[in-house]
């Protein structure tokens, strides 16, 4: 949500009380709008759609903004208002400080040119010509020699993964592969931001997926700003950094998945993501807990035996000065190293049998990791050691999301609810608290318990 | 209901076609003597040719143009006009039927192309299309006489206005069919009206413009044999021949000579247009 003045200088797009109504005389659906009548009555009564109302958020540079919403929600109208594809009938779009809406003819086509790409839900290649002369089409209409547009073609080929297939028909590829030439045409403008409509809704979901996660993997590398649109929820919290969730032509809610998943802020968004598994989205970094104490590889068996005994526990993770894994040391281990007399617990650490993930781990998939009874480690792309995820503290972290999701009517703080809630979140709470520190068998029949209530 | 009075429609046009006429006749007769030179020559030119010759063109043609079987149908075909003896008057129906086809692409796709784009020009030229294409074929002959005189111009202008609705026709739908959000595309990276049209629009509407020019060649040369009423010769003046003489043979001869030449026109236009839908 955007909050303030500070983060308003680096908004890339802002779009402040966007309209678009579609009929003759759209103007005066605004009028009626604002006195307040329905969509259903202006429709009735004026013979006027309302599209887009009263639409105002940023995105800000680098960011992912997904703006979901199901069908006839105005989604797409929306991102066409933005490059002007369609005219707002009110509203402003500010990109990098300039108004869209206020540029005219000429102005706007060398806006466009260098600052906009669109990607299109039905790819909208042009099927006379080739992948690579579709690719250096924005190039080309701007002047750019052959040589250079054509290089610059065959990189952004290379980018997407479709090396070597310049010379074919788009009529030639499959649905996923026609898309990555979407993309790369996009992409070889250089622009500033992708408006990205639907982009993976045509593909089959294995494909869907994996054009996801490129487009993910491909943002980091390009890094742009990327307005996208989808009717899918699942999408929408994959890909965005922010969701825009829209009913109706209306903005219901702007917020991080997280935000909309936790605090839906209309009974609308509430039951939109009431099928969401909110496993799904919280991820290792999320439910981890701070590394209890931790033994280094030079410290020896004993000191580590007595690591262990101090905080209670039946097993230690064993890292470098720098804070990288090196494995898992049980009790056991540890002490039959002590009587042989092994001087350190390098030696004696176990590497194989030790789970580590990285951060943005899925907890869905956490889950079954943690059924084997050991903790999961939790590591950075360095194998730093940045936490550890006990069962207890998974149960603990979806618990707490439970009590904000159920206590969202009341709009009350997260701490009053508890107080004032039920019998059986208390009890819930207070299995995972202790849990969260309890030997590996006690969290898993808490687990189970509350697979039960689930 | 004697008290309604008929309409004097037909002074109308006749008033009209005269003030028309009298504005216009100076002009309408100095191009009509251009045209009626450069016709004559095209036709002694072609004609002069030994036939061997000429048909030997006419088959390469159909070759490089469509393939090897319609280059052998139009061989057979072509040597077959030869042998009955109507050379001469299918060489004059050709030079007619590719000029009028000519001048109706001239102005048909660039009629179409405003179509294709705008709603407004759309809306107002398709009645006039339909009109025009509806007018039974004879009735064009009339007025072009006073325009032009008796002969192959007035032939040509007539099976013009005949044959010219199909290419503009098919031309706006073939723009306005292209799918939105290639349009769409096009505008979002920036491309000028003139870019658009050239880059997307047209390629993408070749294959119907195409069937827009096989139907005007098809309605053109239904035309030209019309017009051999008004002396404009060829297989159609062998064929009005035939009837004023009561001799049911020659005027089939004719016939089948210009069922020949519609397949050969037929096969190679539409050869071009499935070329093109590639």
């Amino acid at each position: 949500m955007s909050d303030g003045t500070e983060t308003q200088s680096k908004a890339r797009i802002q779009l402040r009380n966007i309209y678009k109504i579609f009929g003759k005389n759209p103007q005066r659906g605004i009028d009626l709008l604002n006195k307040g009548l329905s969509k259903d009555e202006i429709l009735n009564k004026a013979k006027l759609v309302v599209g887009v109302s009263d639409v105002s958020f940023d995105i800000f540079e680098g960011e992912t903004v997904v703006v979901m919403g199901l069908s006839g929600s105005g989604k797409s109208t929306l991102i066409r208002c933005v490059n002007r594809l369609m005219e707002p009938t009110a509203g402003q779009v500010i990109v990098d400080g300039v108004d869209v809406t206020k540029l005219n003819h000429d102005e706007l086509r060398d806006f466009r040119r260098k600052k906009f790409s669109m990607v299109f839900q039905s790819f909208a290649l042009f099927p006379h010509r080739t992948v690579v002369e579709n690719v250096e089409y924005g190039l080309e209409i701007q002047g750019v020699e052959p040589e250079e547009r054509r290089e610059r073609a065959l990189n952004s080929l290379k980018l997407v993964g479709l090396d070597g297939w310049g010379d074919h028909y788009p009529a030639n590829l499959s649905g996923g592969m026609k898309q990555r030439v979407g993309l790369a045409r996009a992409l070889t403008v250089d622009p500033d931001v992708l408006l990205m409509d639907e982009a993976f809704s045509a593909l089959d979901p294995l494909i869907r997926t994996d054009m996801q996660d490129e487009l993910i993997a491909l943002n980091d590398r390009v890094q742009k700003t990327i307005m996208f649109i989808t009717h899918d929820l699942d999408e929408a919290l994959k890909m965005g950094d922010r969701i825009v969730l829209m009913k109706d032509g209306e903005v219901v809610q702007v917020g991080t998945p997280e935000e909309i998943l936790t605090r839906p802020a209309t009974e609308y968004v509430e039951r939109f993501v009431a099928n969401v598994d909110i496993t799904k989205v919280l991820t290792a970094e999320d439910v981890m807990k701070r590394p209890r104490p931790v033994a280094y590889v030079k410290d020896g068996p004993r000191v580590a035996l007595r690591k262990m005994r101090e905080s209670g526990l039946s097993g230690i993770f064993v890292v470098r000065q720098s804070g990288e894994l090196v494995g898992h040391l049980s009790a056991e281990r540890a002490a039959d190293a002590a009587r042989k007399e092994d001087k350190w617990v390098d030696e004696v650490t176990d590497r194989e049998h030790v789970s580590s993930v990285p951060l943005d781990y899925p907890v869905r998939q956490l889950f079954s990791l943690c059924t084997s009874g050991n903790p999961v480690a939790v590591v950075d792309e360095n194998q730093i050691l940045k936490g550890i995820v006990v069962r207890g503290s998974i149960i603990a972290a979806l618990s707490e999301a439970n009590q904000d999701y159920h206590g969202s009517d009341e709009s009350a703080p997260a701490d009053a609810s508890n107080s004032a809630g039920s019998d059986l979140s208390g009890t819930e709470d207070g299995v995972a608290v202790s849990a969260a520190d309890a030997p590996a068998e006690l969290s898993a029949d808490a687990a189970e318990e509350k697979e039960a209530n689930a | 209901m004697e008290w309604i009075p008929r309409l004097p429609l037909a002074q109308w046009i006749e008033s009209l076609l005269d003030v028309l006429t009298d504005a216009l006749a100076g002009l309408t007769r100095a191009i009509s003597a251009v045209m009626q030179t450069g016709i004559r020559s095209f036709v002694n030119g072609l004609g002069g040719m030994p036939w061997w010759l000429l048909l030997l063109i006419l088959v390469g043609l159909a070759f490089v143009l469509a393939d090897r079987k319609v280059a052998i149908g139009s061989a057979i075909g072509l040597f077959f006009i030869w042998n009955i003896g109507l050379w001469d008057p299918m060489v004059s129906t050709l030079v007619l039927v590719l000029l009028a086809t000519f001048i109706a692409i001239v102005f048909g796709i660039p009629l179409g192309i405003i179509g294709g784009l705008s709603d407004r020009f759309y809306i107002v030229i398709k009645p006039i299309l339909d009109f025009m294409q509806t007018m039974p074929a004879f009735v064009y002959l009339i007025p072009a006489i006073p325009f032009f005189g008796l002969g192959s111009v007035s032939a040509i202008m007539s099976t013009v206005i005949f044959s010219i609705p199909p290419v503009i026709r098919l031309t706006s739908l073939g723009i306005r069919q292209i799918d939105h959000e290639l349009i769409e595309a096009s505008d979002s990276f920036g491309s000028t009206t003139m870019q658009k049209l050239l880059k997307v629009q047209l390629p993408l509407s070749l294959p119907t413009v195409m069937a827009g020019i096989n139907q005007t060649i098809m309605l053109a040369l239904s035309m030209v044999v019309i017009a051999a009423m008004i002396g404009a010769g060829g297989l159609g003046g062998e064929v009005w021949r035939a009837i004023q003489r009561l001799r049911p043979g020659d005027g089939f001869e004719a016939g089948i000579a210009v069922v020949i030449m519609a397949i050969i026109l037929d096969r190679i236009t539409q050869r071009i247009a499935a070329r093109d839908r590639k």
